[in-house]
């Protein structure tokens, strides 16, 4: 039965959102042009009208959950995103996969975080809040669905599947609603991914806050006074969104097979290029808030990254990028609209900061070279060079279809090497920045001259020396340009450091945010380079095969191919590959498949013997096992060292009917690297191919081979009961008992051959992994032998990529405390507003 | 001259830095016989070349052989023009690669027979067909 309340209610709840954002943004826009005494009639309607539009904003996510998590599969998004075998907390991630539930994550954090401004700000509430309104405007006209004419504004997430597709079922019955959904897409179903989209876009929605200030400012002429306000903000914001970059890069690198966690793909560098232009301005702000100048370059950066979430925002959801990235969503036909979203902002930034340019004040003096303002200036636009380097190149396809809509033709590609091609930029720009940390954070707290800088620097530059030259012995770092990313990040560690530990002593933790992020940054910079420099893959081809063609011989084969039991040298580890594997839920190892035997309910199996863990029994012998997400499958690759066992990995691959084979990585983690694997190819397990028919004539306790299997035939036992088949009076049903050996496993083939009235029935022995199937072809009791008919298949395998990371784990370090320092600093701008705030002087810089 | 200038300077001498080298680095995207005269020429730069795997007449792509290894492989490709061509790749084969409607090739001539990919792009059949929502409203 079809529930179309559900979908109506959301989608009058997102037309009530979109027409009160629109009352809202004339409300306050009238609260900020009248006289002092309508103010509060308008304050009071106004925030009605948010109030109004914050329910409603609420309302159409918890009607899209409520789709999803009902499974009502007559909603096409439901259907496309989702299914009945998730988990809830992935029904969570399937609420974000499409481009409409991503926008009304978008919307619910921007109402959160209006209403969170309308409590804490007294003066600024009219102009903010006119900016936040119109945002809002546009991200619900996204989702709106309304057709007018030839003209479609949004896409609704509330179509039912029968107005989404013109399958001919829906003639026949217009109310027929689909079993199940299409599922969620594999690389989603990550418990990072659950939390990544929420942090991302919450980032996304917080660059807003700054920017609405500035315009407020601008706009009401306060010039000056919008930074203190914005300043926390704009530090919360990079916090988050530096928070959703690193959780976006973890993501990858513990699930996709892209060999790491960041691949300068377009979409990656999208979210990166705003990042480094918001700690740029908010750089320049806090230099404004010491010393009065560097005002305007943080009005035009402010405006840059909100500008630049709106164009990573175009870009992702376009479908401009193509087959440029492969995070990018498919075009739902917004780009228009989009484009028209940004270019509003862009136009309303430019006409005000032009306007109000002249009015914004300078310092008229020459920075000088022992200012922090220069140092900080210089850093500043070292972000900003960086973020020009990335965003030019991510932006090929969009120059390609400029001048293709002006009838030219370009060509243009992306570079090959991305990686290659943006790390030979960005690395020499980190330097650059490690280095003005380290001298700017001296500057940032005393008076400096020549001489003064000299003494204050000497004892850092010479522990870091000392440090850096035995991170190179120890670390083996002998590429000169690794050599210098060293001593930079060294550098900065340590002159952060002693700036660290003074301010704690002469004065109070919250001044430490900035030596805290720096300290960061020199880690990340350290980690990087060891985990990307000198990433080594280990999974070198050592099967001794030859190719043909010579030139061949002389690539290297970066991955390696396991045979199943078989015993291959991985560089020190021997690698031993075991079989498949099942998730099981209620049990705390993976199951191999041998033991399961698959049913037609989703996500349940049979055991097809007692299922033991460390003792336990946990099912036995026929019990209904529940699994979770049968479609994976879990790779067992044990690893030893000199006979030792070492460990096992179990990297993942799962065949998904739409998307085809995905493969997650598994990753050994040690203090100082990562082993890092992942499958590459796999058998094809479902349907082998026979060879043709191979007849064996043995006696009972006779040796023979099976491919390469020594095989021996035990003998033959007459049975009187068969699984699956009954058997009538007079029948004879005789099982053979083969062993065939492989390596150092024994595994058991009994096929089976009953006689009944004269009629020969054969039951053949299958093993998939062996790739062997034997059936007894006849009983020749004059020689007492057994014909044997095997046909042969390939032998279970995977194809592995090994790969080692050394000290990955400096990189999380040094990401976390970068955040917490940034977290510091927000608390310390946080506390500096509101106490000025509470003394009423919200609008005094 | 003022610091400020000097600065200047050196910031739009970077900026040129950057885009000159983005254009020197930038890939293009050929077609196999532009790529094939571009080797002749003595130009081994890394190009895109967009096309379709061969396919049979049921539809399943053909002439894909996997070397014993199972870690490289060959495959035909026939590009936008029309133009088949014999591609070698030092991977293994990627697991949906044959249901790839549409594949791009990042890589060079080898010789005058074979291109040898660097890198391969795939768009596979979508989940599911947006152009159906499309033609929906309300």
């Amino acid at each position: 039965m079809i529930n179309t309340f559900i979908g109506n209610l959301g989608h009058f709840a997102v037309i009530l959102a979109f027409v009160s954002a629109l009352v809202t943004a004339y409300g306050y826009y009238q609260y900020t042009v009248v006289d002092e005494f309508q103010k509060h009639v308008w304050r009071r309607f106004s925030r009605v009208a948010f109030y109004v539009h914050a329910a409603s904003g609420l309302t159409i996510a918890l009607a899209l959950f409520e789709i999803i998590y009902n499974h009502r599969f007559e909603y096409f998004y439901a259907y496309s995103h989702s299914s009945k075998a998730l988990p809830v907390h992935y029904m969570i991630s399937s609420f974000w996969e499409g481009q409409e539930g991503s926008f009304i994550l978008w919307i619910v954090w921007n109402v959160v975080l209006g209403l969170i401004l309308i409590k804490t700000n007294k003066i600024w509430e009219g102009p903010v809040m006119l900016v936040f309104a119109l945002v809002q405007a546009f991200l619900v006209s996204m989702i709106l669905g309304v057709v007018i004419g030839d003209l479609k504004i949004g896409s609704s997430p509330f179509i039912l599947i029968r107005d989404a597709m013109s399958a001919p079922i829906f003639q026949i019955n217009p109310d027929f609603v689909p079993e199940d959904g299409t599922g969620l897409n594999p690389l989603l179903q990550n418990i990072w991914m659950v939390i990544h989209p929420p942090t991302l876009f919450l980032g996304y929605a917080t660059t807003l806050i700054p920017f609405a200030y500035l315009i407020g400012g601008l706009a009401t002429r306060k010039y000056t006074e919008w930074v203190r306000p914005a300043l926390p903000w704009a530090i919360f914001s990079a916090m988050i969104l530096g928070m959703g970059i690193i959780m976006g890069a973890y993501w990858a690198y513990v699930t996709l097979n892209f060999g790491g966690y960041w691949n300068w793909d377009p979409v990656e560098n999208a979210v990166y290029v705003p990042w480094l232009i918001l700690v740029a301005g908010i750089h320049t702000m806090i230099t404004f808030k010491k010393s009065s100048t560097a005002l305007k370059s943080s009005i035009v950066l402010i405006i840059a990254s909100f500008i630049l979430v709106l164009y990573a925002t175009f870009l992702v959801r376009s479908g401009v990028l193509g087959d440029a990235s492969v995070h990018s969503f498919t075009d739902l036909g917004l780009s228009g609209q989009l484009l028209i979203y940004m270019l509003f902002f862009l136009a309303v930034a430019v006409f005000l900061a032009i306007r109000h340019w002249k009015h914004i004040p300078t310092s008229e003096k020459e920075a000088s070279v022992y200012s922090r303002e220069f140092w900080i200036f210089i850093g500043a636009t070292t972000l900003a060079l960086m973020a020009f380097q990335v965003i030019l190149p991510t932006s090929i396809p969009v120059w390609n279809a400029i001048v293709e809509s002006f009838g030219g033709i370009s060509n243009m590609a992306p570079p090959a090497d991305q990686v290659g091609f943006y790390t030979k930029f960005q690395l020499w720009f980190a330097v650059v920045l490690a280095l003005l940390t380290a001298v700017g954070q001296f500057f940032w707290w005393n008076k400096m001259d020549a001489k003064a800088l000299r003494e204050a620097l000497v004892t850092p530059y010479v522990v870091a020396v000392i440090l850096s030259a035995v991170i190179i012995v120890i670390g083996k770092v002998y590429d000169l340009s690794y050599i210098v990313v060293t001593l930079a990040g060294t550098f900065t560690i340590v002159a952060n450091s002693t700036i660290l530990f003074r301010l704690i002593k002469k004065s109070t933790f919250k001044l430490v945010g900035g030596s805290l992020a720096h300290i960061g940054l020199g880690m990340i910079l350290i980690g990087v380079m060891f985990s990307s420099g000198y990433s080594e893959v280990i999974s070198y081809n050592m099967s001794g095969l030859t190719y043909s063609n010579s030139w061949e011989d002389e690539l290297n084969k970066e991955h390696v191919l396991l045979w199943i039991n078989k015993p291959t040298q991985i560089k020190d580890y021997t690698a031993i590959y075991r079989g498949r594997q099942k998730k099981v839920k209620g049990m705390p190892s993976l199951v191999n498949v041998n033991k399961l035997k698959s049913t037609d309910n989703v996500n349940e199996a049979i055991a097809l013997e007692d299922i033991v863990y460390r003792n336990k029994i946990y099912f036995e012998k026929g019990d209904r096992v529940p699994l979770i997400l049968e479609e994976n499958d879990y790779f067992q690759i044990d690893y030893y060292k000199e006979d030792q066992y070492q460990f096992t990995l179990n990297p993942m691959s799962q065949f998904n009917p739409q998307m085809g084979l995905i493969s997650s990585p598994d990753s050994r983690r040690f203090l100082n690297r990562d082993l890092y694997t992942f499958v590459s190819a796999i058998n094809d397990f479902e349907d082998p191919e026979w060879r043709e028919d191979e007849l064996f004539d043995v006696s009972p306790g006779e040796t023979f081979y099976i491919a390469d299997f020594v095989t021996e035939f035990q003998g033959g036992d007459v049975i009187t009961e068969i699984d699956g088949v009954s058997l009538r009076e007079g029948d004879v049903a005789v099982k053979a008992r083969l062993m065939v050996m492989d390596y150092d496993v024994e595994k058991y083939l009994e096929p089976i051959f009953i006689i009944r009235d004269n009629q020969v029935g054969r039951i053949p022995a299958v093993d998939i992994e062996l790739g062997v199937k034997v059936e007894v072809e006849n009983i020749l009791p004059e020689t007492n032998q057994f014909t044997f008919k095997v046909n042969r298949y390939q032998k279970d395998y995977v194809v592995l990529k090994a790969i080692v990371k050394p000290q990955i784990n400096i990189l999380w370090a040094g990401t976390i405390i970068m955040l917490i320092g940034f977290c510091v600093a927000i608390y310390r701008r946080y506390d500096e507003f509101k106490k000025m705030r509470d003394k009423g002087l919200e609008f005094n810089a | 001259m003022k610091k400020g200038h000097i600065l200047g300077l050196g910031i739009i001498a970077v900026a040129i830095i950057i885009i000159v080298s983005m254009i020197g680095d930038a890939s293009t995207y050929e077609s196999f016989s532009t790529a094939k005269a571009m080797k002749m020429k003595g130009d081994d730069k890394p190009i895109h070349v967009v096309g379709e795997l061969k396919k049979n007449t049921a539809g399943l792509a053909e002439g894909i052989e996997v070397n014993p290894s199972k870690t490289s492989f060959y495959f035909m490709m026939v590009d936008n023009d029309g133009t088949e061509q014999k591609v070698f790749y030092n991977e293994p084969v990627p697991p949906d690669f044959s249901r790839a409607e549409q594949v791009v090739v990042i890589g060079s001539y080898k010789n005058e027979d074979l291109f040898v990919a660097d890198k391969i792009l795939m768009k596979c059949p979508s989940k599911y067909q947006e152009n159906d929502i499309s033609t929906a409203g309300m």
